[in-house]
């Protein structure tokens, strides 16, 4: 059975203008162990299913249909007391964009972890220092620094007390939402190398959102890509990135520059991503896809099993079949 | 080659006093300096593009103003078209500023909220008095807008900043420091802060111009794999300082000091399969105030040994036109 499973997902932002379909009929599932990437440009709505599966949602975000299932229980079903005292940071953590400011500024760093574990487990407070000391050391940070406070520490070492404070009480799920975007490349390597040892160590299920595909690529054995709404590919990581069907996903593996190897030619997407308040008819990435056909403007992409665990929801591939 | 040189810069410093509070400077006489950009050297050519690579804090940003007079360096020589700018009064340095423009980081912090797109990209010819009449300046600001592919440009030229998504202000950006039709442009991380999808339409974008106008550009980045594809020749910062100068496909192919191998092994593969051995270099940049002794990346370097902490290596010349420093350059 899977840890999580997103069904159908329908989620809009209420906006003076319309509703804007952040999340249209997305449906996804995380099995333990697992490391799941969900990878889009920015406004294509990742982060958007990062909050409902959290139950963050501004106000004015509103979800229509489906399901996030989590151990036989719908999260959207749950109420909120419920979901803060057995799921939040116990069962489910997170780690936001830009997280290193997300640290309170004159507490120590030890002291936030420690709170954050005695705010969700009955124990004592020694036990729970214990703890804290023992995760940052696993996060590469060091008990020594248990008494540092955030200013003293530099933005990957914020970035890692994060992780740290994210497995305070041993989460099943750890969301990390763009994890390095605002980090140095070698501070950035640091922060992967320690995702992916603790992926090694711990057997850590977690939904890592990125733009950036060769982050995915490095730390994710699972990949969706999202596009204005909607998954429009889904699969192993390799068969993804080796064996793309979507010409979206394609394009944008093809838009990342390689440091190594034979220097190709960079790929670039024409146009820009649409409004969604009014996407565009039948496929979404029509307008701006180079195989455009009649029944691309027309009609949805239902999606399909190409091959074994590869699903895509575009009509070149549903032709082939 | 018999290339023309456009940009000569000698031994360039640029050093960052410190304020101390009230006590603090009654108890000591010194000031302490943030060597910025501590005596650096190189020529771009006319036609060319160098990369000037490193971590946030090398110096690069810093040497990148100093060429156009932003900020005035500390010593250090630099020659425009063989003018010494160092020498030229405020307004002749105006003058030549048409010359030489500059792509800030931050496409929403560049540009003016409160102007319009078409006022935005025609403000320089009106500032530099290029153009005579109205109907002119809008010739110009449709040819730049045709080239960024911000088309049709009256589609977008009566927006505001706010109402474009940050590529399409990128694009705005590049547009407006090409429309005075410069020799030189000093590029500041111009795509590091879009989404890797626009930013190759970007980059694109901007080497397009960049070989039709046989511009000059100095393009500041922290990403190696970037630098690849756009830059002829890199130079690799650290601490002020450069570790490596060299052709592009050199430098991110075989590099020589152990910091640019580590800058490369920092970047991550599109590739689920490619996965290398990864040399993660330690650690943090260290406090620029107190640089460490000796060469600079000693601390942080896997294959330092006794004389790394005590002598400071020279940038010497390996190869023709490829230069490092360290004592023991990587497969020499």
């Amino acid at each position: 059975m899977p840890l999580l499973n997103v069904k159908n997902l329908k989620m809009y932002f209420y906006t003076l203008r319309g509703w804007v379909k952040a999340v249209d009929n997305v449906s996804f599932s995380i099995e333990k162990g697992d490391s799941f990437g969900l990878a889009g440009e920015s406004g294509c709505g990742k982060t958007s299913v990062a909050l409902t599966t959290l139950r963050l949602l501004p106000s004015n975000g509103k979800v229509f249909d489906g399901k996030i299932i989590f151990e036989n229980m719908d999260l959207l079903q749950l109420d909120d007391k419920t979901f803060d005292r057995k799921i939040r940071w116990k069962k489910i953590s997170t780690v936001f964009q830009g997280a290193m400011n997300s640290l309170h500024p004159t507490m120590k760093i030890g002291d936030q972890i420690t709170e954050s574990i005695l705010a969700h487990e009955d124990v004592s407070k020694e036990e729970a220092e214990e703890r804290a000391k023992k995760l940052l050391d696993l996060v590469g940070i060091g008990a020594s620094r248990f008494d540092r406070y955030p200013h003293e520490l530099s933005g990957g070492m914020k970035q890692r007390t994060m992780i740290a404070m994210s497995l305070a009480c041993n989460p099943d799920l750890v969301i990390l939402d763009e994890p390095t975007t605002a980090l140095d490349v070698i501070i950035a390597a640091q922060v992967i190398n320690v995702i992916k040892e603790l992926q090694k160590k711990l057997n850590l299920s977690m939904l890592l959102i990125s733009h950036d595909l060769s982050l995915i690529a490095e730390t994710c054995n699972k990949v969706a890509i999202m596009y204005a709404g909607k998954i429009v590919e889904y699969g192993d990581a390799v068969s993804i990135f080796k064996e793309s069907l979507h010409p979206y996903t394609t394009k944008l593996i093809n838009a990342f520059p390689s440091v190594l190897g034979r220097k190709t030619e960079l790929s670039s997407i024409r146009g820009f991503p649409p409004d969604l308040l009014v996407p565009p008819s039948g496929c979404r990435f029509h307008p701006r896809c180079d195989y455009a056909m009649d029944i691309c403007r027309k009609e949805e992409p239902p999606v399909i099993e190409a091959n074994r665990e590869h699903y895509v929801a575009c009509w070149l591939v549903g032709g082939k079949k | 080659m018999t290339e023309k040189k456009l940009i000569e810069v000698y031994n360039l410093r640029k050093y960052f006093p410190i304020k101390l509070g009230f006590f603090k400077s009654l108890l000591t006489s010194e000031v302490p300096l943030v060597r910025a950009v501590d005596n650096i050297s190189f020529t771009i050519n006319e036609g060319e593009v160098f990369g000037l690579v490193g971590e946030s804090g090398c110096g690069k940003t810093t040497t990148g103003r100093v060429l156009l007079q932003l900020i005035e360096p500390t010593a250090g020589k630099i020659f425009f078209k063989g003018v010494d700018l160092l020498k030229l009064s405020h307004a002749e340095m105006r003058k030549l500023r048409r010359k030489m423009q500059i792509i800030f980081q931050d496409p929403y912090e560049s540009l003016n909220p409160r102007m319009s797109i078409y006022d935005i990209i025609s403000e320089p010819l009106h500032l530099l008095k290029l153009v005579e009449t109205e109907e002119e300046a809008r010739k110009r600001v449709y040819e730049v807008m045709e080239a960024m592919d911000l088309t049709p440009p009256e589609e977008y030229m009566f927006r505001f900043p706010h109402e474009l998504s940050g590529g399409q202000r990128q694009r705005v950006a590049v547009a407006r420091a090409f429309i005075v039709r410069p020799e030189f442009i000093v590029a500041d991380e111009p795509v590091s802060m879009l989404d890797a999808s626009i930013r190759s339409e970007v980059v694109k974008l901007m080497q397009g111009l960049v070989q039709k106008f046989r511009l000059a550009l100095l393009y500041i980045t922290h990403d190696m794999a970037l630098a690849r594809y756009i830059c002829d020749r890199i130079g690799v910062m650290y601490l002020g300082k450069f570790v490596e100068v060299g052709r592009t496909e050199d430098v991110t192919q075989h590099p020589l000091h152990p910091y640019t191998e580590a800058l490369i092994a920092a970047v991550p593969v599109p590739d689920p399969t490619g996965r290398r051995t990864k040399v993660i270099v330690k650690g943090e940049v260290p406090n620029p105030i107190n640089p460490p002794s000796g060469c600079r990346f000693h601390p942080r370097c896997r294959y330092s040994q006794e004389i790394c902490r005590k002598e400071e290596p020279q940038l010497v010349e390996v190869e023709k036109g490829r230069f490092v420093a360290c004592h023991f350059p990587l497969g020499k």
